[in-house]
């Protein structure tokens, strides 16, 4: 099992590198570079001061100079400065990362929790009333902009009903709370956030158990469990849903990319400070360094979430561990 | 064949509705200047965020113009990155997956590890990324969205490739003495087509909704350029007083959006000689 994770995460290396090299190159696309942004807003620039903020960034040697400097900071995990306010890049994402991750746990639990039970529910009652309502609802779940299902939850339950808190994850008096009012006033405020990054997975994913949940019941281990008396009940629950649940633990690590991604969306509309806010601030901002350093620990995200669910893969069925 | 295909396609009937708005919407974007009640850029001071009435069925916006008016423009805007977008990808997905699968090994490798590592980003970070290094224009984000969802085309066709290449026919082409280049482009991709139309056609729905967040978080289409992203910032800019704002345009995109998911289902279906074979 060990050597299986060492040579996952030897194997993690060389995409690393790359991830770095897409993220440099993607960067050093712009027109002019970094510094005719900060200096673009002022006239007064001159000449001089241009070279030596070029100077300063290193953006005067050669491109290739440039990216290993760049690499051999980031190994020591030191992204440079940011060009708003002179805070250092990590700190910077360090203190954003917590909220955006638990956003994300909170989703995917809510996710696997209401998926999966939908998925083996259609696929045991394949064609029924129950099925079809879900194949439309996943229909909607891939078709609905989220961003927008955001808008009308908060006209509906912030602005209508004035039952929840539409921005923020917490409310201006919350100095003055006890504990458990505290943690009521924090729930509150994730309800929306958490609920609508989910949205779009519950669909994706009710679609994935309901098509694995198909492919296991027609094997013939479950004829032999069925046929050798077993409440349908303890058929499907102990034989046909712990094996259809494998596959599902995979996909649910490439869900980790999209949960990030939505991150933007979600964070800039109710206001939470988490990764996404801060990306969405860096680009309008044109924070290079900033921007450089949530795309190259976004993309890490997303190998860690595959490697998570691969490993835990792995746990579950000894048949990965065997093979190689 | 075709009319093979037709005859299945025409069975689901979910995505014959599919198909028949995503006709009446293109229709609705071509004619724009004609059936478009107001001009969608005329400001009118006088009458700002007034609700849906008989000379504005979809209300009016912060800046008096006509909702329904700047939403038939801005279908043009949906329509335009969907089709350019996708486009992109699929040329891009196509010949790379058609380069790592029929030549396979190193070239294979390589490709396949370029993949794995574009899919490592978050879409949306890779795009606001280059959205930050070049101006937001509609014409940017069509690029954007193109360069950064090929992947899973090129996987697609690297699989109809990996089996194509060992049958028979391409045997008998490379035996009259045709070239690689003319075995992939005349002989296999032909017959790798149909996943690829699937596949352009969720990716269509796909790059609708990903205009619209972008355009929504004002990086897409710029204003006064209508898009139904950027009506929806309004929407949300007057989220107390103006919920029409928000309302319409959004569903605009979801049964856009719907109906391409629908039709792809559809060919899916009327596509996959699986499902042929029970027919008779």
């Amino acid at each position: 099992m060990i050597a299986y994770i060492i040579k996952r995460l030897l194997l993690m290396v060389p995409l690393i590198f790359g991830i770095t090299l897409i993220t440099f190159t993607v960067i050093h696309l712009a027109p002019g570079g970094p510094v005719e942004v900060e200096t673009e807003m002022s006239l007064k620039a001159s000449a001089q001061a241009r070279e030596n903020l070029k100077k300063l960034y290193g953006l005067d040697k050669p491109l290739h100079v440039q990216y290993f400097d760049w690499l051999k900071r980031f190994v020591k995990l030191d992204f440079g400065t940011s060009f708003v306010d002179g805070k250092k890049v990590v700190d910077k994402i360090k203190e954003r990362i917590p909220i955006t991750l638990t956003i994300n746990v909170l989703s995917l639990l809510l996710i696997m929790s209401i998926a999966i039970p939908i998925g083996v529910l259609s696929a045991t009652r394949q064609y029924s009333l129950f099925d079809k309502l879900t194949t439309i609802f996943v229909f909607l779940g891939f078709s609905t902009p989220t961003f927008w299902l955001a808008l009308i939850m908060m006209i509906i339950f912030g602005v209508t009903l004035g039952v929840l808190p539409i921005s923020g994850i917490q409310s201006i008096d919350v100095s003055g709370m006890s504990f458990f009012e505290r943690v009521l006033d924090w729930a509150k405020h994730l309800v929306l956030p958490v609920g609508l990054s989910a949205f779009g997975g519950i669909a994706g994913f009710s679609r994935y158990s309901r098509s694995s949940m198909l492919e296991v019941i027609r094997q013939d281990y479950i004829r032999t469990a069925r046929a050798k008396g077993l409440k349908e009940s303890d058929v499907i629950i102990h034989h046909a849903v712990r094996n259809a649940l494998l596959p599902i633990v995979t996909i649910l690590g490439l869900a980790v990319p999209g949960l990030i991604g939505g991150a933007v969306i979600f964070e800039t509309i109710f206001a939470i400070p988490g990764m996404g806010q801060l990306f969405y601030a860096s680009t309008m901002s044109r924070d290079y360094p900033t921007i450089m350093g949530i795309l190259v620990i976004g993309a890490i995200l997303t190998l860690i979430g595959n490697l998570i669910a691969d490993v835990s893969y792995a746990l579950v069925d000894p048949r990965i561990r065997v093979r190689k | 064949m075709l009319h093979l295909i037709w005859k299945r396609f025409k069975k689901n009937s979910l995505a014959v509705a599919g198909l028949v708005i995503i006709l009446v919407l293109a229709s609705i974007a071509l004619l724009a200047p004609i059936i478009a009640p107001y001009t969608p850029t005329a400001i009118n001071v006088y009458n700002v965020l007034s609700p849906p009435s008989a000379s504005h069925l979809f209300g009016t916006d912060e800046l008096g113009r006509d909702v329904l008016s700047r939403m038939i423009w801005g279908s043009r805007a949906s329509l335009k990155v969907g089709f350019i977008a996708v486009g992109i990808a699929i040329s891009i997905g196509t010949m790379l997956g058609a380069l790592a699968g029929y030549y396979g090994g190193k070239i294979d490798a390589l490709l396949m590890r370029f993949v794995d590592i574009m899919l490592a980003f978050p879409t949306f970070f890779l795009i606001l990324a280059v959205i930050a290094v070049v101006e937001p224009s509609i014409s940017t984000i069509m690029i954007v969205i193109g360069l950064t969802g090929w992947m899973d085309v090129s996987r697609l066709v690297r699989a109809e490739f990996l089996t194509l290449k060992e049958r028979d026919f391409v045997l008998a082409a490379r035996a009259i003495g045709a070239g690689d280049f003319r075995i992939m482009v005349r002989h296999i991709i032909p017959n790798a087509l149909s996943p690829v139309f699937v596949a352009a056609t969720f990716g269509i729905a796909g790059a609708i909704l990903t205009e619209s967040g972008l355009s929504f978080l004002g990086l897409g289409v710029q204003p006064p350029e209508p898009s139904w992203g950027n009506i929806l910032t309004a929407g949300k800019d007057n989220i107390t007083v103006a919920w029409w704002l928000s309302l319409f345009p959004g569903l605009a995109i979801l049964v856009t959006v719907l109906s391409y998911n629908l039709v792809g289902e559809g060919l899916r279906d009327a596509l996959d000689p699986r499902l042929w074979q029970s027919e008779r």
